[in-house]
Parts: C-alpha cells; structure tokens; sequence
C-alpha cells in the first residue's frame, strides 16, 4: 500500500528550481533513506512533503488513509529561542497536539502517550528539566519523542544525527530502526551517512538536481553511482 | 502606618480610584499573558511600534475630518499587527526590524500629513497623549472600566482556549504546521487580539506604560522559571502585584501612576534577577 507517491516533481524557491522530474514512491512499512550532497535539495523535498512550502509543479499524493495530522517530523535545524523557557514534558506533549482536533487541554491519553515515548527515548527523567539546558544528543531525543507522539504511521526524519557522538549514534538509528521493525512505522530519512544508509534503509533516494538513482538498497549498492559515492565516503558496501 | 492606611482608604471612596486600580490590574493581566509570547518572538516593541501606528492613524482621521477615530485607528492598527505577526518565520524582515520600520514610517508619514494639512497642530502635545494615554488613568468613566472588564475576560478565554497551541507555535512554528496544525489561523488571532489590547489600553493607560507591562512581568518570571506554564503564570501573578503595588504607591505618594508602576516593574526585575542567580548558585 503506497504511503506517498511523487510524480515528475520539481521544486525549487522563489521559480528558481532545485531539484526537477522526481518520480518515487514510499510504501507503507518501507525504510526511505535520502542521500546526496550538500545543496541538493533533500531538505527542501522533505518540506514539500510535509506541506511546509508548496512544488513547483508535479504531484504528490498522500495514501488513503494517511491525513497530514499523522505524520511526525523531525527538522534539521530547530532554531529555538535561546531563552525559551520550556521544560522537556511540555515540548514532547506538544507533539500530540494534533490528535486533539478543537479539544483545547491535553487529557490522561495525550499525557500517557507522551510519558511512553520519554521511555521509548530514554528521557524520561528529563521530563522537568528545562529543554535547552540539555546537550545536543538529549534534544534530539526529545524532538524524536515529539515527532513519535506526532504519528503512528509516518516519520520524516531531517539528519537526525547530526552532531551526535558515535555512541549515540548508533543507538540513535538502531532506535530508528526498532521503530521501523516493531511498531511498522515508515520512516523516510535524510542522511550523510551512507554506510548506515544501506545497512538499515530498504530503499534509497540519491538526488543531485535531478534524481540520480531510486530503487531497493540492495540495488543501489550495485549501482555506479552507489558504488562511486561511497567510495568518495570511503566507505566499503 | 496608619496614616498611610487613612489615606488610602479616603481615596477609595472615590470611585475614580477604584476605577483606575481596577482598570490597571486588568490591563496589567491582559498583557503580561501575551507578552511572554510577543517576548519569545521577539516582538518586544509591539506595543510601542503600533501605538505609532495608532497616532499616524489618528492623524490622518483628523486631517480627513473623521469624528470618531476609532474607526480608522483600530482597522489600520490590527491590520499592521496581521501583518507582523502573521507573517510568522517565514518573513524575510522580521523581529525587531519590522516593528521598527512600521512604528518610524507610521510616525513621519503622520507628522507629515499633519504638517501638510492641518492649520493648527500641537504636534508635541499629540505625541505625548500617545505616550502617556489620552484620558488619564484617573479620570476614567464607567463606561471605560466595563469596556475593559468584557475586553480581559475575552482575552483571557481566547488564551486558556488556545493555550497549548499557543505555545506550539511559539515553541515551533515549522514542526507545528507539519503537523497539521493551523499555524495561521492562531497567529491570526494572537495577531488580532493583541493589537486591540493595545489599542484600547494605549487610550487608557498610554503606550509607554503597556510597553512595559508586555515586557517587565515575562522578562523577570523567565529569570526564575524553566517552563512555559510556570513562566505565564508567574508573569500574570508579578505583573498584577507590580501593578496594584504602583497605583497604591503613586496615591499615597502623589507621583505618576504610569511611571511609578514602571518603577516598580524595574525593582522586580531586579529583585528577580538576583532570586535567578541564587537560585542557581544553590543547585551547583
Ligand atoms: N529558504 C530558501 N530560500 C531560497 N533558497 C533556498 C532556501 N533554502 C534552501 N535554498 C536553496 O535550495 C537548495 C537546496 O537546499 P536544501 O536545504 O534542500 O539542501 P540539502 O540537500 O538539505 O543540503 P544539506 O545536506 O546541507 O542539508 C540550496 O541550493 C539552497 O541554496
Ligand atoms: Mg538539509
């Protein structure tokens, strides 16, 4: 069953185009990984995805049953005021804030769900603390608890690792990965990380200004331009 | 002691009085609830920048001969408001920079128009009403003070109601919009609700004063307090006690009710601050 489906999108700012003629599709239960480089365009497919700003032109179109209030995000970049007072419970119950509809107050549901997805993150002793008094590592687990209370079936994920120590890392995308497996949620990810890309993705996008490869992960290893991006990574498929 | 206690209770059998403490209160309230987000937005200036706004309308009206200037200076005024805020993250000018361009062109456009039209400007005494409010906080009429009271509890309810997703979008626009949330419509209102505030105190209280009440109140609860919640409801609390705690002061002692309460506002931001710092140094 297809989650989200591209056709021969181009987008771009201001008329000027940044990527053109994609053409993919994400089904429900899949592991998207998008790699590219610097520039190319990854997160501004992301935000077009996610209704944020709107294509040039082309389609997409959102699988039955998928409405835009299921879906969970996480930003590349969250420039938060530096003195924003809020405290951990606060940013991960602001997640569940879609599934309220014109209810205006979290109830028990809504306070469960987060406190379950601290856990998932292990944040949960957190929850007092002031959110930007944690390190970096910490706040993206926040923001991932968010983006889980968000969604139960979609989650796009911008870089998600960027600035985390190796250890973290690695406990970041197999958490990543868990959710994929055990609670079927598809995820469609961003990355610099192409030896994690093909370990764990099951499918990858390359794009460059125009789509460079989409198929299978298996494939893609295969693949020249596979090939010849990991070994400018330096990294053995 | 006593003697102060004499005093105040002869003045509040003036209805003037009661009616000045119980308007400041409710203002001080309104705006300690919005300034925390105007603050977090960095719309600090808000108030001021829109009371320019106010008086370039209110210039115009006269030059055009209108009666009642509400009916220009309040559309003209939210729609300046719509426009800052509602703009939201995605502005190219924003912030500070915005308010200041609007509140410095509102200014001279209406300074021109008056030059230009008007016979017989008192340019410096129209400037200063905006700034220290037209009526005086103490000669307010009953009818002012009802106006008020239904404007606080409007304000309050839009803000209890919108509360979490106020904060959401405060917090984070993009994500919030990705969401599904209508990140327009509450800046919208936010944006409507604000700048009829600030109208309408701007008439009662003076711009300079309702600058103050945004800022001060939010500024010192975030010295002491980590999250939202707490931040809003220490405000609202520091900025009626500052309030009623001026007014009282300026009675007894006969000095400026706006300016006093500003004072005041000062002394707790202060005293704030110091409360932050020992607080912290008693964690480590
Ligand atoms: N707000 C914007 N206005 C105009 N152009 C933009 C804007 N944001 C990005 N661009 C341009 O669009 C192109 C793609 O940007 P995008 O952020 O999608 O890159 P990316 O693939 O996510 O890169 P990175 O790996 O650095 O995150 C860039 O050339 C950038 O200059
Ligand atoms: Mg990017």
């Amino acid at each position: 069953m297809s989650v989200i489906t591209c056709s021969d999108l181009s987008l771009g700012y201001d008329g000027k185009v940044v990527v053109e003629h994609l053409d993919f599709r994400v089904d429900a239960g899949d592991y998207l990984c998008i790699v590219g480089e610097n520039g190319s365009g990854k997160s501004t497919l992301m935000k077009t995805l996610l209704k944020l700003k709107s294509p040039l032109s082309g389609q997409i179109t959102m699988g039955e049953g998928l409405r835009q209030t299921e879906i969970g995000y996480l930003p590349q970049q969250t420039v938060v005021q530096k003195d924003f007072p809020a405290s951990v419970e606060e940013v991960v119950l602001s997640g569940c804030l879609n599934r309220m509809g014109l209810f205006p107050f979290y109830r028990k549901k809504e306070r469960d769900l987060a406190r379950t997805n601290m856990q998932k993150m292990g944040v949960e002793h957190l929850a007092k603390h002031c959110y930007r008094e944690l390190s970096g590592g910490q706040q993206q687990r926040v923001l991932l608890a968010r983006a889980l209370c968000a969604t139960r079936k979609l989650l796009l994920l911008d870089e998600p690792v960027a600035g985390l120590d190796p250890k973290v890392t690695a406990e970041m995308y197999e958490l990543i990965y868990r959710l994929n497996r055990e609670d079927k949620i598809t995820v469609i990810m961003i990355s610099h990380d192409i030896a994690a890309a093909v370990r764990y993705a099951s499918h990858i996008l390359h794009i460059g200004h125009t789509p460079l490869f989409f198929g299978p992960t298996r494939e893609y290893c295969q693949s020249a331009i596979g090939k010849a991006f990991a070994a400018a990574e330096e990294v053995a498929l | 002691m006593n003697a102060i206690f004499e005093k105040l209770a002869m003045y509040f059998q003036f209805p003037f009085v009661q009616y000045a403490l119980i308007v400041g209160i409710l203002i001080a309230f309104c705006s300690s609830l919005l300034g925390t987000t105007l603050v977090l937005k960095r719309f600090s200036f808000i108030g001021d920048g829109l009371s320019h706004v106010a008086f370039g309308a209110m210039s115009v009206a006269a030059v055009v001969g209108l009666t009642n200037d509400m009916w220009l200076v309040l559309p003209v005024t939210i729609l300046c408001a719509v426009l800052l805020l509602c703009s939201g993250q995605k502005a190219k000018i924003k912030g500070d920079a915005a308010v200041a361009m609007i509140s410095v062109g509102a200014l001279a456009l209406g300074y021109l128009v008056t030059n230009l039209f008007s016979t017989s400007a008192n340019i410096s005494s129209d400037v200063c009403t905006t700034l220290f409010g037209t009526t005086s906080i103490l000669t307010l009429t009953k009818l002012e003070v009802w106006l008020c009271a239904i404007l606080s509890v409007a304000v309050v309810a839009v803000f209890v109601l919108f509360y979490n997703k106020i904060f959401a979008v405060t917090f984070d626009e993009n994500f919030a919009q990705s969401a599904g949330t209508r990140v327009n419509l509450y800046n919208l209102i936010m944006a409507i609700v604000i700048a009829v505030v600030i109208v309408l105190a701007m008439n009662l209280v003076g711009s300079l004063l309702i600058s103050a009440l945004i800022i001060f109140p939010s500024l010192s609860a975030m010295r002491v307090f980590k999250s939202f919640r707490s931040v809003i409801l220490c405000s609202a609390i520091t900025s009626v006690l500052c309030a009623a705690l001026g007014i009282l002061i300026s009675i007894v002692a006969g000095t400026p009710v706006g300016s006093t309460i500003v004072a005041v506002d000062i002394a707790v931001f202060l005293l704030y601050t110091l409360a932050g710092w020992i607080l912290r140094r008693a964690k480590h």
